[in-house]
């Protein structure tokens, strides 16, 4: 049961940040503003869950402009991807062994 | 059992997050049938109006004509088929707002984006062939282009949204291809490959996913 627990991530453990990394796994970039209309999210609680991710080297943050307006795109880095990966092993490990 | 609970909510979101960053799911059923509806009646205004006899898939025949009176039906057609072009657009893109909105989705997303540029590539260049075609009067070739341009396009934006969607684009190429084996029948083919087909397609993604 501990080897189980212990390849869950506790970075992981917020489901907005799920969310977060179930998009990028699957996209090779996707911007703020969809992001947020995804999740459903205000941008300071999206924001701050990005940076949580951005600052562990889970994703990696493009800054660009479009038109004049500043736009920021995602993107998982290899390091996320492995990580998420291992996390979602260990969900699926959880839910066998019960 | 608790950890269990959130475990399998948590796969549920990364199942539902995964699918819906990369599938547009806001395609209504009423478009397809709407769609088809317009074909058919498309086709029934080419067969009963504008040419005489129902004669129009005949290629001899239109080429029999004086310059002037080929022409106008050329025209004619061309308008009909734009008609039928713009109210076809202006339903799917009707329904699929509609269907975001209630589902509480945005139409304009990176999938939807994603979506219309690999439709629109296919189509584009289908139609493109398809003047050209008529430019140089190979009239017959017109509908079997049409149709097979249109199942690509629709195997092309299978990926971007349900897989139905895919297997219809098939259907339109075969439908294509024996339209081009029967070149006098047309309007035949366009009737089962753009009004039956899509009808057909319609409700029965409106049975699967909208009830």
């Amino acid at each position: 049961m501990k080897e189980i627990i212990a390849g869950l991530n506790k970075v992981f453990e917020s489901r907005i940040r799920l969310g977060i990394m179930s998009i990028l796994m699957v996209n090779d970039s996707f911007d703020f503003n969809s992001l947020k209309e995804s999740l459903d999210l205000t941008d300071g609680n999206l924001a701050s869950h990005l940076k949580a991710l951005e600052d562990k080297g889970f994703i990696l943050a493009k800054k660009q402009f479009i038109g004049k307006k500043p736009n920021t795109s995602y993107s998982i880095t290899e390091e996320g991807a492995t990580s998420f990966r291992e996390h979602l092993n260990a969900l699926e490990n959880l839910i066998r062994n019960q | 059992m608790e950890n269990n609970y959130s475990s399998a909510e948590d796969i549920k979101t990364i199942r539902k997050m995964m699918e819906e960053s990369t599938k547009f799911l806001s395609l209504s059923g009423f478009s397809g049938v709407f769609l088809g509806l317009f074909a058919i009646a498309g086709a029934m205004v080419a067969w009963f109006i504008i040419p005489e006899g129902g004669n129009i898939s005949s290629e001899e025949y239109l080429n029999s004509l004086p310059v002037n009176e080929a022409t106008a039906i050329k025209l004619q057609m061309g308008l009909n088929a734009l008609v039928v072009l713009l109210l076809s657009v202006a339903a799917a893109l009707f329904f699929s707002f509609r269907n975001a909105t209630r589902s509480g989705r945005s139409i304009w997303t990176p999938v939807s984006k994603r979506l219309f540029i690999n439709l629109s590539i296919p189509l584009a260049a289908g139609g493109i062939f398809a003047l050209i075609l008529a430019f140089q009067n190979h009239f017959q070739l017109i509908i079997p282009v049409f149709l097979v341009f249109y199942g690509l396009a629709l195997i092309n934006a299978g990926k971007f949204t349900y897989d139905e969607i895919f297997y219809l684009g098939i259907f339109e190429i075969i439908t294509g291809l024996a339209a081009a084996v029967f070149p006098d029948q047309g309007l035949l083919f366009w009737i089962f490959g753009f009004g039956i087909l899509h009808i057909v397609y319609g409700v029965m993604m409106y049975r699967k996913y909208q009830l």
